[in-house]
């Protein structure tokens, strides 16, 4: 046990679906009708709804863990019962040494303090005294760059100073072990990497880390092991890139057929020069084939292929309509296959193709399936990123005092 | 209960940050600043001036100062307890976002309203201490006791408020129902008016346990005697078990907080 922070033994959590009674109005009338009838007892677990299910696992000290999982998976539930704010239905949860958690940090500040009055108010929420407080106070406030601001009330602040210094107070508790919920959808770029930066530094310093996050890059990257949840009940535990890898490969083969439309995606594969495949070098050709299924006549059908990198970020974007094909009609009953050929012409990067099927003329969505695959493209040389631009260096220069000393130039074309 | 009293202690800070939060913005921002403290007690006071003098009326009485400076002696522990049970009954209502997102033992809340509330009780009384100094109505050793009944004051507040605080969480009319209890409570306590008024039914008076602490506070500022020892025993032996079972309610329903708001 003394090498581990945490521990879960088949911890469920139920809760009630539907009206609770909240007034005394409600229920003394409630009451009384259960006196005389007695039924109520049974219809009740018809309204039952297990937010987590028999979920085991244990974090080692120091470790990094993620907890990845669809929205609803259960995710958020799991922390609450890890930061001891709703206790389990049944099963134990055992965690070693202080826990602090990030969960929507700027939670307890008043609008009509200061910054630095809800610095010592927050701090103190998430269980730092006075001194540590004063100690940090120059570190919190450089990391929020609110220097200038800390004297105002926190009212007048914008959305986004708001979160930085919610954000970096909590970032400055050092908890043995620390529960991070989503912060990196904060900011702008710079402090969301501020952030990343500051998580690292987090996890040197020997502490334990849970990480959830839909940022399923920086779960690979800051995680070692990572466990992925399925309606409340544990579908994949092990290292972070394999349990991403499974997230992923979930996400397109569980997905249940839509019914409200005309048309649906029924398949996506990518192949490449040997078959079907996830690997590919930088510089192959892919072929992505996809299939839609129409269960009504479905007119001006046309299709989007849209690559997204490890953040879901859109980096490439075409259309059949717009690679010069007429949009097609469909009767109920037919499939519709079409297959596009791209490069992978990026450096070492994972790819998420997503597949987006639309009626042309009227821009309406028939069925979308974001991500579809995964393509993962190795480089040979060291580059890393969704463009492989073909860099070299042609030239190198020491310059000093006097003179150029050249390292070697090669031909410029 | 004795785990929880030793977090209670770890978060003492926690304590002390919402208590100042609580006072501060109260303070901040309001034209009436320190007045605040002093405006409520003034009220009852007013009351209380009313009433007496009607009585001095209809007796055929002049109305003496005494029976001023009583009213007012009583009007601030009362006004304490009064704002003690409305903050404290509202305070986890009003927090909601802190108290399903962070763990911290979730009772500084009401506690933390009880303690802003006696710091507008100090405010008061620095107040009142003027005003009884220019009436001059004395001094004497049993103003010994004054901590005393302070304490069995406070013990009540925080009896009460930790109570209504869990309750009013788990049933939205709660606080209906504590805002109707304080408005007419005033009625079945001795502030406006002095327990003697009943004669030999007094003691059907003092059965309301913050009647003989408010008499008490009466008997040894205003009229130098000591309090009624039984009474004030029965008071402090009240209070203290509400205390605990109240603070014990509070924290078998404190794991369901979260789910319930």
């Amino acid at each position: 046990m003394s090498h581990l922070a945490i521990r879960l033994d088949n911890v469920s959590k139920k809760f009630r679906k539907g009206e609770t009674h909240d007034s005394l109005r409600d229920l003394l009338p409630a009451l009384g009708r259960r006196l005389i009838t007695r039924t109520t007892a049974d219809r009740a677990d018809a309204r039952e709804f297990w937010a987590l299910r028999d979920v085991s696992f244990e974090i080692a000290k120091g470790e990094a863990f993620a907890i990845v999982g669809a929205n609803g998976a259960g995710k958020s539930t799991m922390l609450k019962l890890l930061s001891r704010i709703m206790p389990p239905t049944a099963g134990r949860i055992h965690v070693e040494g202080r826990l602090s958690a990030l969960i929507e940090v700027s939670a307890g500040f008043h609008p009509d303090l200061t910054g630095r009055e809800n610095i010592f108010l927050n701090g103190s929420i998430l269980g730092m005294s006075r001194q540590e407080i004063e100690r940090k106070l120059d570190d919190i406030v450089a990391f929020a760059d609110l220097a200038e601001f800390l004297d105002t009330p926190v009212k007048r602040y914008s959305s986004g100073m708001y979160a930085r210094l919610g954000f970096s107070i909590a970032a400055h508790v050092n908890p043995e072990v620390l529960v991070v919920d989503e912060v990196l959808s904060v900011g702008d770029y710079v402090f969301q990497q501020k952030c990343l930066k500051r998580m690292r530094e987090v996890i040197r310093s020997g502490a334990t880390v849970l990480f959830v996050s839909h940022n399923l890059k920086a779960v690979c990257e800051l995680c070692q092991n990572a466990v992925l949840l399925e309606r409340g009940r544990v579908a994949a535990i092990g290292p972070s890139a394999e349990v991403v890898r499974t997230y992923l490969d979930r996400l397109t083969s569980s997905r249940a057929v839509p019914t409200n439309t005309p048309a649906y995606i029924s398949s996506v594969g990518v192949r490449g020069r040997t078959g079907e495949s996830v690997r590919f070098s930088s510089g192959e050709t892919a072929w992505i084939d996809i299939e839609i299924t129409a269960v009504q006549r479905c007119e001006r059908l046309a299709v989007v292929l849209d690559l997204l990198d490890e953040t879901h970020y859109s980096v490439f974007n075409t259309s059949t309509e717009r690679l010069g094909h007429a949009s097609v009609t469909l009767e109920a009953g037919q499939t519709y296959r079409c297959t596009f050929e791209v490069t992978l012409n990026s450096g070492n990067c994972t790819l998420h193709p997503a597949v987006i099927a639309y009626r042309y003329d009227v821009q309406r969505e028939y069925d979308a399936l974001s991500p579809a695959a995964t393509i993962y493209v190795t480089a040979d040389a060291d580059v890393r990123g969704v463009v492989n631009c073909l860099p070299r260096v042609v030239r190198q220069d020491i310059v000093t005092k006097d003179g150029v000393v050249s390292l070697g130039a090669s031909q410029v074309a | 209960m004795i785990t929880a009293l030793r977090e209670l202690y770890r978060y003492r800070e926690l304590l002390a940050m919402i208590t100042y939060r609580d006072i501060r913005v109260k303070y901040k921002q309001s034209v009436m600043g320190l007045l605040w403290a002093v405006l409520m007690p003034a009220m009852v006071v007013l009351a209380g001036v009313t009433v007496k003098y009607a009585y001095a009326v209809a007796t055929q009485q002049p109305l003496a100062m005494a029976d001023v400076a009583s009213v007012a002696v009583k009007s601030i522990p009362w006004a304490f307890l009064v704002g003690s049970i409305r903050f404290a009954s509202l305070s986890l209502i009003a927090n909601t976002s802190l108290v399903t997102k962070v763990y911290f033992p979730k009772e500084v809340f009401p506690f933390a309203a009880v303690a802003s509330q006696f710091f507008d009780l100090l405010i008061a009384s620095a107040v009142l201490a003027v005003f009884l100094t220019l009436a001059d109505t004395g001094l004497s050793w049993y103003l010994c006791w004054t901590p005393f009944l302070l304490m069995i004051l406070v013990l009540q507040a925080i009896g009460i408020g930790t109570f209504v605080a869990a309750a009013s969480l788990f049933f939205r009319d709660v606080k209906y129902l504590v805002e109707l209890f304080l408005t007419f409570a005033i009625f079945f306590t001795p502030v406006l008016y002095d327990a003697e008024l009943f004669g030999s039914r007094r003691e059907i008076l003092f059965l309301n346990p913050v009647a003989p602490v408010l008499e008490g506070f009466r008997s040894v500022i205003i009229l130098h005697r000591p309090p009624e020892h039984l009474w004030i025993l029965y008071s402090a032996t009240l209070a203290g078990v509400a205390c605990v079972a109240s603070y014990l309610f509070f924290k078998r329903l404190e794991p369901r907080f979260a789910e319930t708001v």
